[in-house]
This record gives C-alpha cells, structure tokens and sequence, in this order.
C-alpha cells in the first residue's frame, strides 16, 4: 500500500459543521448578547437609531430589513462592505468612529435572523479574498486557514479558536470594552501575526470579509453580536 | 448626554421580590492606562448610583476603577406600592445622568 503524504493543506469546513462564535462562549457571555434591554451594545443601537433620524436617513430608506446579510456587495462596480454602503452620503464620518459603527449596528440589527446571501457575480472578490485566507503572511509566517479550518475549536492561549463567521459585525468584544468592525478584527488578527497592518477599507480586506461572507451562507445573522 | 436604560417590570404583585437592572454607557477609564506616548490617561469612571423608589433610598453602589465599560447593575427590591423608581449616576467630570421608571403594584 502506497501512503501519499501531501502537506497539510487546510480543508474547508463541511457546511453542516460550521458554528457561530457564538456557540463557543461561556453561558454568561452568551446570556449578554440574549439580553435584548440592558446587552452591552444597546446603547450603540439606540445611538445608530437616533442618528438614523438625525441625518436624514429615513428620507430615502424605509427598512433595511435583509441588507446586512447581503453585504459587501457590488456598488457601482466596487466591492463595497455595509460600513462603506452606510456613509455613502456622509463621508465625513470616520471608518471605526463611534456614529460611523453605530449606525452600521442598527442597519445590521435589522437583518438579525436571516441568512446570509453572498451576491455570486463578485466571484473574483470570494477568489482573491480565499487566496488571502489562505496566504501565510506576516513574521509568524501564518495564514488565516491555519487556525480558523484547521484548528477551530482548540485553545489558542487559553481562548477558543472560533472558526472566523462574520455573523455579528459589528459587534461588541468585551477585549475592546466597545463595539467594533469586522476590519477592526482583521487588524487584530494580522497584528497579532506580525503581518503588514492593512488599513481601513484596503480592498485585500475587503475581498477577505465577502470570502468569509460566502463561507457563512447560510448561516444566520445576529449583528450587533456579543464576543469574549 | 450620557445614555442610560433600566429595565424594571412594569407590573408586579404587592411583596414580590422584583429585578431591576441598569446599564449606563461609560468609558470607566481606569486612570491607570498609559497612552503610546507614556502620558497617563486621567481617570474617568461613574463613582456611584442611587436608586430611589417614591424618595425612599433602596439601593445605592459605589463603583471603583477596573469595573468594565459601559456597567451593568442588576439588584432588586421588594415592590411594595405604585409609583416611579429614580436613577441617579453620579461620576468624575461631572457626569451625571438620570432616568425614571415607573411600576404598578396590583
């Protein structure tokens, strides 16, 4: 018998064992994000509500039921993620800004539930964005895949490793003692690599976040989520 | 203005045992923290909350630096007649905030 010992080529996660970060936290940290009066990110959602009003918003838009769930999508030809959707006209609100997240959680809010749907056509985008899932990078020389397809459910210094489903950005981390974006995360990641900090809006971050989206489908959203 | 919820039954039976939870959005710097630049960050935290039911005190805390940001409270209270419960939150440069809540006592 031949033994063909290929090298260790991360697999993707069969589509029935995906599982939210959600299902790796503690009774206590998920009884948080259950409690829909006093949760840690309410106070963002009343926030986004009340700037939702302040700025005119509802001028134009009616619900923003299901739109989280679709995002990034294609806008103009751009690959285009909520937060950048959400400040289309105002621009003058800053990626990681307190209006900027609050407003983004309350447009997200209300696709809590519905399944993610990732549009098919930016294929190019999911393509570029699983290459970068899957490119070791930074001084630790590691890729994304090594620890989110091939180790999800071990410790990494005392903390599970989730298996990196974009389904509650933005969500507030209990570490950041905030609510943050999904790119926020990202950043973490890569410092944490020692990789090249990619800043807000880079495209390379991007793509990764609408390949993580195609990977979620299905999956349920539950923005403005809770994380250790 | 800081923003605050409470979240108190609405409705309770006379003597029932009745939960009363707050959350008021705070950074509750610890004043302990550095910046990059090696400058200590000032300390900025809520130092107490009162909870007053028809003007009679039944609840009171005192919060101390390394509490997490954005604290929530949870206490309780025997509901003994109609009226409004008073929140107070008092804290470093000023901060101050209040919210009301009223119950039914059937």
């Amino acid at each position: 018998m031949l033994l063909v010992l290929g090298p260790a080529v991360a697999a993707e996660i069969p589509l029935s064992e995906r599982k939210s970060g959600y299902e790796f936290m503690s009774r206590e940290t998920r009884a948080m994000q259950d409690d829909e009066i006093t949760g840690p990110a309410v106070l963002t959602l009343l926030d986004g509500e009340a700037l939702w009003g302040k700025l005119g918003c509802a001028a134009c838009h009616t619900s923003m039921k299901g739109v989280a769930a679709r995002y990034p999508a294609m806008v103009g030809g751009k690959l285009t993620t909520l937060e950048q959707q959400v400040r289309h006209r105002n621009p003058e609100l800053a990626y990681e800004s307190r209006e900027l997240l609050a407003l983004t959680a309350h447009v997200a809010r209300q696709s809590r539930g519905m399944a993610i749907e990732v549009d098919e056509k930016a294929k190019s985008h999911i393509e570029a964005g699983k290459a970068f899932f899957h490119r070791r990078q930074g001084q630790l020389n590691l890729a994304c895949a090594q620890c989110h397809d091939d180790n999800w459910g071990k410790k990494l210094a005392g903390t599970p490793i989730p298996q990196a489903h974009p389904t509650g950005y933005p969500l507030y981390r209990l570490e950041w003692q905030g609510v943050g974006s999904i790119t926020r995360r990202f950043r973490n990641c890569l410092t944490g690599m020692r990789a090249e900090l990619l800043p807000h809006g880079a495209p390379e971050l991007v793509d990764l976040e609408l390949y993580l989206m195609w990977r979620a489908r299905g999956m349920k959203m539950e923005a403005p989520a809770v994380r250790p | 203005m800081a923003r605050v919820v409470v979240n108190v039954p609405a409705e309770a039976k006379k003597g029932e045992v009745i939960e009363i939870r707050t959350l008021a959005g705070h950074p509750m710097e610890t004043g302990f923290r550095r910046t990059q630049l090696g400058e200590l960050i000032p300390r900025d935290i809520i130092r107490s909350l009162v909870c007053t039911y028809n003007g009679v005190e039944v609840f009171r805390a005192e919060l101390h630096p390394a509490m997490a940001a954005n604290p929530l409270l949870s206490f309780t209270t025997v509901a003994t007649e109609s009226g409004t419960l008073e929140f107070r939150w008092t804290g470093d440069n000023g901060f101050s905030a209040t919210e009301k809540a009223s119950i039914k006592v059937v």
